[in-house]
């Protein structure tokens, strides 16, 4: 049975006389423990639809339920590892995500609380910076926090919207493997939005792509068929990757995900030798003649896709 | 066939506080006409001091460069230049743009003519609906995209370009990888790229350079890409070549980019604590392969 239903869910922005419809009729279902990546362009409304779910926007059309329950609002029961980390400054790691470890668990002793978020620290092997402040951590060790914050919480889901989307290519290389790791570890049910197809392919059971807005839908099923353990350069060699790796590229560049412009247009390019520069220009009076690298021809270009 | 440009023992010494610090050391690159030839290798390997150093925005500390027979001492619009951001200016549209340049390079040609080059290039770009947009209203992508066509624009003798899709998201880097293949293989300029994306130097170009691990970084292997052009993505990813030449790549920056220079690959670079990565095996081997230059 699925655990997370989007169910002809549809969003849009603005007043109605200028608005911007980003999802259109989008459906998703997701089992429980599963791990789901959405893969799509910048700005056609993976975030939007990870919102949906977390509960900080509220569909047009549609429903999205969890666990068979109307998703009403934010809710504790739902982990958001957000692309800027969103850490309070002022605070240590270790303070960072008590805060959210006695706000979901006040009924818990105090000793017991410390202990989940010593527990927390260590997955994401961050004990030695226990106390120290976002300011002083690299940005993979602050997305490290974010996501040892979202688990403490013990949520239901784990929503991670462009977790590496901010940080460089061998960083993003080992976090990815780390993250998918303590994700599998947890059990946890988790919904990854990237723009990375390779990222998805690495992290995540199944791939959704997403096609280019404005009304974005969700594209073919795409299942990872690699085991849980994913080495990035035994993976090069894998047939399997490969293979998915192509059609999934294959899906988000081709007609379904970005519907081909038609433009068709007569242009001239006038066939000119640049002038040098360093020949000082003559004088008014002398003024030259282009030189024509074939005197006739100008190139006309007819620009059908 | 001659060489379209020749870059002789470059070297480049940065004066730091603790003493002078040498970036570049004996680089040696010969490039044919019309070749498309990408620099790749980890940050600090001094590939973008390279390209700037042809760009004439720095100067060389030791040896010369030789374009189209001519050595080169300065910037000048004979090399066209895609930076990492395009770097556009906010007053003007993306037509004024590109006509910035092109009424300084073909200032013979009329009026009409200057136009309609810088409206070709943006047309083949992609922007022929964008032309009177200032960058504050087109998204990166598009901003870069002008960029392109500005350095195209000039019809140059080479094109340097500086991590170009450095800062786009992975889709949309795909796709202005295709754009810019589409226009070189209308115009064939000889091109120098700069990147650390293995399958854009694969897509991209007919030779990549491997730069080994800095400080004194220096050439460590040359790989030759046979894909016959025009090329598409999807052939590419197809084809089983692709992905030999794609691990041999891989293989080089993450082990020989270091054992070549003595030291120790870094398996997982990451800000918290993680020892050498155990997939890292001595597989250093294969002779390095020095420059004929």
């Amino acid at each position: 049975m699925s655990f997370l239903v989007l169910n002809q869910v549809s969003k849009g922005f603005g007043p109605p006389e200028a608005r911007r419809e980003v999802l259109r009729g989008v459906n998703l279902s997701v089992k429980q423990g599963e791990i789901v990546a959405i893969v799509g362009y910048s700005g056609a409304g993976k975030s939007t639809l990870l919102h949906l779910v977390s509960g900080l926007l509220k569909p047009d059309a549609g429903f999205v339920t969890l666990g068979g329950q109307v998703i009403e609002g934010p809710g504790t029961d739902r982990g958001v590892v957000f692309q800027n980390y969103s850490l309070l400054p002022w605070m240590t790691v270790a303070e960072n995500i008590r805060l959210a470890v006695d706000s979901v668990f006040p009924n818990w002793t105090e000793v017991r609380r410390s202990e989940q978020v010593d527990r927390y620290i260590h997955l994401v092997n961050l004990t030695h910076a226990r106390d120290r402040r976002p300011s002083e951590l690299s940005g993979g060790m602050r997305q490290r926090v974010s996501v040892a914050r979202a688990l403490a919480m013990d949520p239901q889901i784990l929503l991670l919207d462009e977790p590496l989307g901010a940080l460089d290519a061998l960083t993003r290389g080992t976090l990815q493997e780390e993250i998918s790791r303590i994700c599998r570890a947890s059990g946890k049910t988790v919904v990854l939005i990237t723009n990375d197809p390779d990222e998805g392919i690495l992290m995540a059971d199944r791939i959704l792509p997403m096609s280019a807005g404005p009304g974005a839908i969700l594209g073919p099923s795409f299942p990872v068929v690699l085991g849980p353990t994913r080495d990035r350069r035994a993976l090069n060699q894998d047939p399997r990757f490969k293979a998915l790796r192509a059609e999934v590229v294959a899906w988000l560049l081709g007609p379904g995900a970005r519907p081909a412009v038609s433009v068709s247009r007569k242009l001239t390019l006038p066939d000119l030798e640049p002038e040098d520069l360093d020949i000082p220009r003559p004088l008014i009076g002398g003024r030259r003649r282009p030189r024509r690298r074939s005197e006739e021809r100008r190139e006309t270009v007819d620009l059908t896709p | 066939m001659a060489d379209h440009v020749e870059i002789s023992h470059l070297s480049k010494v940065f004066s730091t506080s603790k003493g002078p610090l040498r970036v570049v050391k004996d680089f040696n690159l010969r490039i044919r006409q019309g070749e498309f030839v990408t620099l790749i290798g980890h940050s600090g390997c001094g590939k973008s001091t390279v390209l700037s150093i042809l760009a004439g925005l720095s100067d060389a500390s030791a040896g010369g460069i030789v374009l189209a027979g001519r050595e080169l001492t300065g910037p000048g619009p004979d090399r066209g230049v895609v930076f990492q951001s395009p770097n556009l200016l906010p007053w003007m549209s993306a037509l004024e743009n590109v006509q910035l340049g092109v009424d300084q390079v073909f200032y013979t040609a009329s009026r009409e003519e200057r136009r309609q080059i810088a409206e070709y290039y943006l047309t083949v770009v992609g922007l022929g609906e964008a032309l009177h947009q200032r960058p504050s209203e087109l998204s990166q992508g598009m901003r870069q995209r002008v960029g392109i066509a500005r350095a195209f624009a000039l019809s140059p003798k080479m094109l340097l370009l500086d991590e170009p899709f450095g800062m786009l998201d992975s889709l949309t880097r795909f796709e202005l990888q295709q754009v810019l293949l589409d226009l070189w293989n209308r115009t064939r300029l000889t091109a120098l790229m700069v990147t650390h994306d293995v399958d854009e130097a694969l897509f991209l170009s007919d030779r990549i350079v491997m730069m080994t691990n800095g400080p004194e970084a220096e050439v460590g292997e040359i790989l030759h890409v046979p894909f016959p052009r025009p090329r598409r993505r999807q052939e590419l990813l197809e084809n089983p070549e692709y992905y030999r030449l794609r691990e041999q790549l891989i293989e080089f920056l993450h082990v020989r980019a270091y054992t070549l220079k003595g030291q120790t690959p870094k398996g997982a670079a990451s800000g918290g604590g993680h020892g050498p990565s155990p997939t890292a095996p001595a597989l250093c081997a294969a002779s390095p392969v020095t420059v004929a230059a």
